[in-house]
C-alpha cells in the first residue's frame, strides 16, 4: 500500500514538515461527452523517455520541470525510466512501463471502444519536484495548451 | 488542465497528499510506490484500475474535489 512508511526517515521527515500547496479553488470541467467518443492522453510523472530524448536531469535544484512528448506509436518496452528517485522500487516499471505509463492499456480501451480514441502523444515529467512554482506557473499551463490543441478531451494522470 | 477544458482524473497513491493538494478528481490506489496500476505483466488488474479511475469521468453527482478508493 502506498504509505509514507516506505521511505526513509529523512524523507519521512522532510515531507511531514512539506508545505503543500492547495489547489483552491478546484477547477472543474464535467465531461459532457460519452467516454466512447473522447480523445485520451495519459501523463505520467514516471519520468520517462523515449530513445533520443534527454534523460530527467536530477542536478535540477527543487526539480527537473520539463517534460517530453511520447508517441503514442511507441512500443512500451522502449520507453527509458530516467526517474531519479530511490524511493520507489524501480523494478516493476522496468519491467512493464505500462504500470505506471499503460499506454498498451489505453490503445486497448480505444479497440473495444470504451474511448473514442488515443491521443497521437502523451506527457512526461518528472515528479518528486520540492519547488514546483514554475511546473505550476509554466509546465502545467504549457502541457494543457498542448494537449487542448491536439483536440484531447480527457488526460489520465498516472504517478510512480 | 481542467481550467483550460480537459477532464482529469488522477491516479494517487498517498491518500494525506490527495487530501491536501485537492486534485479534481482523484482514485486512491492500495499499491506501494512504483505500482501506481498494481503489478507488472498484470493486464486485467491494470485495466480494473483505469476502469476505476474512467468511471469517476462519468458520475455526474460528483462535486470536487473527488477522492475514492480503489476497490
Amino acid at each position: 500500500m502506498g504509505s509514507m512508511d516506505e521511505f526513509s526517515l529523512a524523507l519521512r521527515l522532510f515531507l511531514k514538515a512539506y508545505r503543500w500547496r492547495r489547489i483552491d479553488p478546484v477547477p472543474w470541467t464535467a465531461l459532457d461527452a460519452s467516454l466512447s467518443q473522447c480523445r485520451l492522453a495519459l501523463v505520467s510523472s514516471a519520468g520517462f523517455v523515449v530513445p533520443g530524448q534527454l534523460p530527467f536531469d536530477d542536478a535540477v535544484r527543487g526539480g527537473d520541470v520539463s517534460f517530453r512528448d511520447i508517441p503514442s506509436a511507441i512500443d512500451v518496452r522502449d520507453l527509458i525510466d530516467t526517474h531519479r528517485s530511490q524511493s520507489f522500487d524501480h523494478s516493476g516499471v522496468r519491467q512493464d512501463p505500462n504500470l505506471a505509463f499503460p499506454i498498451d492499456r489505453v490503445r486497448e480501451l480505444a479497440q473495444r471502444g470504451r474511448i473514442g480514441s488515443v491521443n497521437h502523444r502523451h506527457l512526461s515529467f518528472m515528479g518528486s519536484i520540492t519547488a514546483p512554482g514554475r511546473l505550476v506557473r509554466d509546465t502545467g499551463p504549457a502541457m494543457a495548451r498542448q494537449l487542448r490543441a491536439d483536440g484531447v478531451d480527457v488526460a489520465l494522470l498516472v504517478p510512480v | 488542465m481542467e481550467r483550460q477544458g480537459i477532464t482529469t482524473v488522477a491516479i494517487q497513491l498517498l491518500r494525506e497528499v490527495a487530501q491536501r493538494v485537492r486534485p479534481p478528481r482523484a482514485l486512491w490506489v492500495p499499491f506501494a510506490h512504483g505500482y501506481p496500476l498494481g503489478r507488472p505483466g498484470e493486464p486485467l488488474l491494470q485495466h480494473a484500475v483505469i476502469e476505476a479511475a474512467l468511471r469517476l469521468l462519468e458520475v455526474h453527482t460528483l462535486r470536487p474535489p473527488v477522492l475514492v478508493d480503489f476497490e
